[in-house]
């Protein structure tokens, strides 16, 4: 695979600016700053920057609950994130949605999604609208190894393939559905690729926590697809570095599985590891980008904390367009 | 204007709509019908009739139909209305939004909100309801009041043919998720539809009959009923104003409230049963805000608390009918 100096470092920014921003809202929502229920993307960077580096604003993703990392990989306004996380007005979707539903229609993203298994029907129907405008665009569902039990995924797939639309089910393992493992849960053994293929659809597995083996097989993924509009799925073998939510003490954990899967499944480590990356960047480079990005998300925290709050007279604004 | 039934008007509404907007589309169980049989695609034209011909004008990838999969069917048509088009689904019966609850009162009725109004979601949920087939107990459910109770859905139950037209072609022009209840026993129902791009207002009551002394809203179905319980109630000189909301979310509160206001009377009729029933909601509206002019408590006429009974008997004792209706205007006026 031919790897460009700019395409490496964007991607690895992407990647670093979902480890520190989920890494300091774990560190914000401790300290008690940040209100209702979240859920970290740390330890998976690699499977959303892996799918979305190969997308544009045409191309269409949506999320899980789990969401932020997909936000950040598919272009949206981090500052504008982290005010919504807070519950500001000035939130990407103004305070409403909070961490679990953020969207940004205008470049793609169509919702992060509290409801596991919700959003692969809706990539089917964004898939009929690329369908129709024919220019060869996608629609991508990410789901995880939790939702890949949900009846709804297994409709959207069958109809993908029934109707024959563009739409690609990215199915991320990370080996945990809340607090149920991916042995009891996934009846086929941990294995969900399997399941599409079932469906009558191409499947491809990579490893999700490896940017560059993620990168590559979606490559081969998507030229499929965008040659012959047929549906596709693959499976990312990733690890989730903290708990379901925040707060949970994670007592399903093996001893020292933290510990390494940090040290051994880590995307930005992997990254910096590879030869490409070796060969086209200089590790100074990637510290550079480190500062930066933690710059941003300090400055994101600053901006948010300062921010204005929402007014409840506006509470039923935005209900519908026309009432 | 043409004389039209409702089918007829929605067939064409849809027919009109697909020519005029590419971004409309129509998928659902059988809306073309034959699909993968050798009878071919165009064997069935849906199984109420409202989609007859448009496979054969518009192509399957416009026509979709889908495999038996409800979820799938709404979860797709929100996901296509957030991408810029204009889906109409639909439910065969709308008694299987049981079976696609979550995509219709999680995702798409709170789409806009929880993105701060940066999302549009105008789909067409055609939903096909209402007793009279001894269809039974999954299959009859008169549900429009469940999705009436969810903010960010608009609720329309045309009773007229060119209501049926300009309801329809509404919301196929506004930017919001609208649940569109055809009742099955008023697919015949004939009557004049303007010609063209006709559009009826959401929030908008029809005035059905004026009458003066008593108000009778009625739901749907029930507006033929309370047609023929006011032509009885006329010839003892007993004056009905007749209501036909159109719309329960918006609802026209003023329409209801201006005329209890001049009758002191109301008669809600309602064919879901009585418990959160658009009924009690529109009988609670008029005993908050028009107490004052009231001459006598409301009577709401619904549905039993009972599911709906597949023998011919009891579904016709379940179903609000004229005597019901002609008896509760009475009761009303029993007060002096």
């Amino acid at each position: 695979m031919d790897y460009t100096r700019e395409g490496l470092l964007r991607a690895y920014r992407r990647m670093a600016t979902i480890r520190q921003f989920e890494e300091r809202l774990h560190e914000e929502i401790a300290k008690g700053e940040i209100p209702g229920f979240t859920h970290l993307y740390c330890g998976q960077e690699a499977a959303a920057v892996g799918v979305c580096e190969h997308l544009d604003e045409a191309d269409k993703i949506v999320s899980t609950h789990r969401g932020h990392g997909h936000c950040i990989a598919k272009g949206c306004d981090v500052i504008g994130m982290m005010k919504e996380i807070y519950g500001s007005r000035e939130g990407l979707c103004k305070g409403r949605g909070g961490s679990m539903h953020i969207a940004d229609t205008s470049i793609g993203m169509l919702g992060a999604n509290g409801i596991v298994g919700a959003g692969a029907p809706q990539a089917v129907g964004a898939a009929i609208a690329a369908k129709a405008a024919g220019e060869g665009k996608v629609a991508i569902a990410f789901s995880g190894d939790g939702a890949c039990n949900q009846g709804t995924t297994f409709e959207a797939m069958n109809m993908a393939v029934v109707i024959d639309v563009p739409a690609i089910f990215v199915f991320e393992n990370n080996h945990y559905s809340e607090h149920t493992g991916d042995s009891y849960a996934v009846a086929t053994g941990n294995d969900i690729a399997s399941r599409a293929e079932a469906f009558g659809m191409k499947v491809w597995r990579a490893n999700g926590s490896d940017f560059h083996a993620t990168y590559e097989t979606m490559a081969k993924l998507l030229d499929y697809v965008r040659q012959t509009g047929h549906p596709a799925a693959i499976e990312l073998d990733t690890e989730r570095f903290y708990g379901h939510f925040e707060g949970d003490p994670q007592r399903y954990r093996a001893k020292g599985e933290l510990d390494r899967i940090r040290d051994e499944r880590d995307a930005l480590k992997t990254f910096r590891k590879a030869p490409s990356t070796r060969e086209l960047l200089e590790e100074g480079e990637l510290d550079a980008i480190d500062k930066q990005v933690a710059e941003l998300i300090d400055r994101a925290v600053e901006e948010a904390r300062g921010a204005a709050r929402c007014d409840p007279s506006q509470i039923d604004e935005d209900v519908y367009a026309a009432y | 204007m043409t004389v039209m039934n409702v089918r007829d008007a929605i067939n064409q509404t849809i027919h009109e709509a697909m020519e005029r907007d590419p971004s409309v589309i129509l998928l659902g169980e059988d809306v073309a019908g034959g699909a993968g049989t050798a009878g071919g695609q165009e064997a069935i034209g849906g199984i109420w009739g409202t989609s007859t011909g448009l496979v054969g004008k518009f192509g399957p990838e416009r026509v979709i139909d889908t495999p038996i999969s409800e979820s799938a069917i709404v979860g797709a048509a929100a996901g296509a209305a957030l991408s810029g088009m204009r889906p109409i689904a639909e439910l065969m019966f709308a008694d299987f939004i049981g079976v696609c609850g979550d995509q219709l009162i999680n995702q798409i009725a709170k789409f806009r909100y929880m993105f701060g109004g940066n999302a549009r979601c105008p789909v067409v949920i055609r939903l096909i309801y209402g007793a009279g087939m001894n269809a039974a107990a999954q299959h009859s459910q008169a549900f429009y009041n469940l999705l009436t109770a969810i903010p960010g859905l608009k609720v329309a139950l045309p009773t007229t043919p060119a209501d049926a037209k300009g309801l329809m072609n509404e919301a196929l022009h506004g930017d919001d998720p609208v649940m569109f209840f055809e009742h099955k026993a008023l697919y015949g129902r004939k009557g004049e539809v303007p010609d063209g791009l006709h559009r009826v207002p959401f929030g908008h009551a029809r005035m059905a009959r004026e009458g003066g002394d008593v108000t009778i809203v009625a739901l749907g179905r029930m507006v033929s009923f309370a047609e023929k319980a006011a032509d009885k109630l006329a010839a003892d000189g007993i004056g009905c104003d007749i209501i036909d909301p159109r719309t329960t979310s918006p609802l026209d509160e003023e329409a209801i409230l201006d005329s209890v206001e001049q009758t002191g009377r109301l008669v809600v009729v309602d064919e879901s049963p009585p418990r959160c029933s658009v009924a009690s909601d529109i009988g609670a509206l008029v005993a908050q805000k028009a107490f004052t002019s009231l001459d006598a408590p409301p009577e709401l006429v619904t549905a039993p608390h009972t599911p709906i009974p597949f023998a011919p008997e009891l579904e016709r004792a379940y179903v609000p009918g004229p005597p019901a209706i002609e008896a509760a205007v009475r009761r009303t006026l029993d007060w002096g």
